[in-house]
């Protein structure tokens, strides 16, 4: 059983550095999606974990172990590939039983992890066909069941289900969870897909551009996230944001014109409101002039602009709602729903 | 119903295969079948008299122990020329598999050998081996080896074979590299994660994958050893000592063109022109049964 310590880890690649100073730790047992958008160092930073990518400085520890100048092969970990990654020419046994020949193990385990792995995830009956002729999600539990033979300390996904169709994707996000959850192993998993992360990890690490801009439970993230970006990342439709300044009497005043109370300080703040916590009032100071509207069924997504602004804003109302185009809908927001981040550094206030 | 499309009938698709038959006929279909002819025929050395004599040819050269023992010479040189420059392009294109910066160059170096003429190649080592005046005779000396394979036909035979094997590297080492990098680099990530090192990867993983190229170079190799290496033969060692380096070819060459006996070595190139279908024909069929992705 092991945690996994990330100690302000760098990468460079010739002068571009790619991370700058990553660190986390995670717990025995926890499950840790790492999520961005592309090229932001997300799977760089799951292959310096793995040992496939060297560490430009800082720390890597297993366990309790520095792993940094160890091979792959040292370090206890098993990874599934983005794109499987399996071994073309051989059986589905031999791919799984591969990493136990290797490590020497008994013919009898062997056959006995296979065997058991394969039935957690129901490919027994494929055990003695190539590769080719699986389908994407069985090839997919193969992966899997090659890292599980192999009992680790962690388990390293890259993307795993990004090569699935949609449906796929989300029986096997519930199947990985679940496993992981049976298996209790220290988990880390790659992804650009919020809905992925949100609902696969205990706890999220957000990155952006190299940095770790938050890294915490997906409610705190929903709740309070800590900056502009993790705030516009989370969540779905995504947040509206609202340049406004902070006057007299803890006001806040939007460009509209339109006063809100709660500022915590004066001078110029990004605002932060979710669709779904938007409340129509008539009253409402926050007023949408609607464009077009999205039935969902379940809710109304109102597309719209702040009036008297280009602001685009969205809203969503529960249940269903006829609204003809150009009417102008008043809105609130509770003040501990309402977020603020600096207009500079988009951090929160 | 459907309707047939009419092509009026034209002479343009004729005229437009026409230069590729008429080259295919003239240096193909012509000399083959007149080697095949020539094959039955028993020819005195100045063309004045020609005799009709079947397969006379044939059974003379298969009862000849001369010609049985070029025939297992032939398949040794082709063997040991493939075994060797496939060998030594395995293990140039492992390395440049691996090789991140100044690959480009790498490989550029490497390709160089191939461009040159098989005569060429041929005057190069003969210069470096040289018994009087090679370096390398020079060197192997110094090492206590005397060197002479103008008087040593085991040392003739390696010192062609040397010489056709490097000639040979390039273009396998080519075809090498090309299959290893198009094996996903993820499989071989995977290898080392599960605990391969680099050479237990090389043998359980890439070996098997890029088997594919390594039958089809197998083939390729065979021909080249059996047919183009004529001329690093006829630079090196004109086929000597005492015939330890005549290979089939050579001797098609030799007893047509210097002995003059046109009949057998008609018949002779005709049994390698065998041996060169029979080839092409056991590369096609496994080369498609075997493709491993």
């Amino acid at each position: 059983m092991a945690e996994l310590i990330l100690k302000d880890l760098h990468k460079s690649y010739g002068s571009t550095e790619v991370l700058h100073g990553v660190s986390g730790d995670i717990a025995d047992g926890e499950f840790v999606v790492i999520v961005g958008p592309s090229g932001c160092g997300k799977s760089t930073l799951l292959r310096m974990i793995a040992g496939l990518e060297g560490i430009t400085s800082g720390e890597v520890r297993i366990g309790g172990r520095v792993v940094n100048d160890l091979e792959p092969a040292e370090r206890d970990i098993a990874m599934v590939f983005q794109n499987y990654a399996l071994y073309p020419h051989m059986s589905v046994r031999q791919n799984m039983a591969y990493g136990l020949k290797i490590r020497g193990l008994p013919k009898a385990e062997i056959e006995r992890r296979v065997n058991e792995a394969a039935d957690i995830l129901e490919i027994r009956q494929y055990l003695d066909r190539k590769p080719r002729q699986l389908s994407g999600g069985q090839r997919q539990r193969v992966a899997m069941g090659r890292a599980i033979v192999r009992e680790p300390e962690v388990f390293l996904f890259d993307e795993p289900l990004s090569n699935l169709d949609a449906k796929l994707r989300v029986q096997m996000r519930l199947e990985i969870r679940k496993l992981q959850e049976r298996l209790g192993v220290t988990s880390v998993y790659v992804t650009h897909d919020q809905v992925e992360a949100m609902t696969l990890g205990d706890r999220l690490m957000v990155l952006n551009a190299g940095h770790v801009e938050q890294f915490g439970t997906p409610l705190e993230l929903y709740e309070r996230p800590a900056s502009v970006f993790v705030a516009g990342f989370i969540g779905s439709p995504a947040m509206n944001f609202l340049p406004a300044e902070g006057i007299e009497g803890g006001l806040l005043r939007l460009e509209s014109g339109a006063t809100l109370p709660g500022a915590r300080g004066a001078g110029p703040v990004t605002l932060g409101m979710r669709p779904e916590h938007l409340i129509a009032d008539s009253e409402g100071p926050i007023r949408i002039r609607v464009s077009v509207l999205e039935q969902l069924g379940s809710n109304t997504l109102v597309h719209g602009t702040l009036e008297g602004t280009e602001r685009e804003m969205v809203a969503s109302l529960p249940g269903i709602h006829q609204i003809p185009e150009g009417e102008v809908l008043g809105f609130l927001i509770r003040s501990d729903e309402l977020h603020q981040f600096d207009a500079a550094t988009g951090k929160r206030l | 119903m459907l309707k047939r499309v009419h092509y009026s009938p034209s002479l343009l698709p004729y005229l437009l295969v026409a230069p590729q038959v008429a080259i295919t006929l003239v240096f193909f279909i012509w000399p083959a079948s007149q080697a095949l002819y020539q094959s039955f025929l028993i020819e005195d050395a100045f063309g004045l008299s020609t005799e009709f004599v079947w397969f006379e040819n044939f059974i003379a050269l298969f009862k000849d122990p001369i010609y049985v023992e070029t025939f297992w010479r032939t398949a040794y040189f082709s063997l040991a020329v493939a075994g060797l420059s496939m060998g030594l392009a395995l293990v140039l294109a492992a390395f440049a598999d691996r090789v991140v910066r100044g690959a480009t160059f790498y490989r550029t170096l490497l390709i160089w050998p191939y461009a040159i003429a098989p005569v060429l190649a041929g005057a190069l080592w003969v210069f470096m081996f040289n018994p009087t005046l090679g370096i390398v005779a020079y060197a192997l000396d110094a090492l206590g080896i005397e060197w002479n394979h103008k008087l040593n036909g085991s040392q003739a035979m390696l010192l062609v074979i040397m010489a056709a094997a490097w000639k040979q590297v390039a273009y396998n080492f080519l075809f090498f590299l090309a299959a290893m990098q198009s094996i996903p680099k993820s499989v071989i990530e995977a290898a080392a994660i599960d605990g391969a090192g680099p050479v237990k990867r090389f043998w359980t993983i890439i070996f098997p994958l890029i088997t594919p190229t390594t039958f089809f170079l197998l083939v390729v190799n065979m021909v080249y050893a059996f047919f183009d290496t004529f001329g690093i033969i006829h630079a090196v060692t004109q086929g000597g000592p005492a015939n330890a380096t005549t290979i089939l070819v050579y001797k098609v060459y030799n007893d047509g063109f210097v002995g003059l006996d046109l009949g057998s070595s008609a018949a002779q190139s005709v049994i390698l022109m065998a041996i060169v279908i029979a080839l092409t024909v056991v590369q096609f069929r496994f080369i498609e049964k075997r493709v491993e992705y």
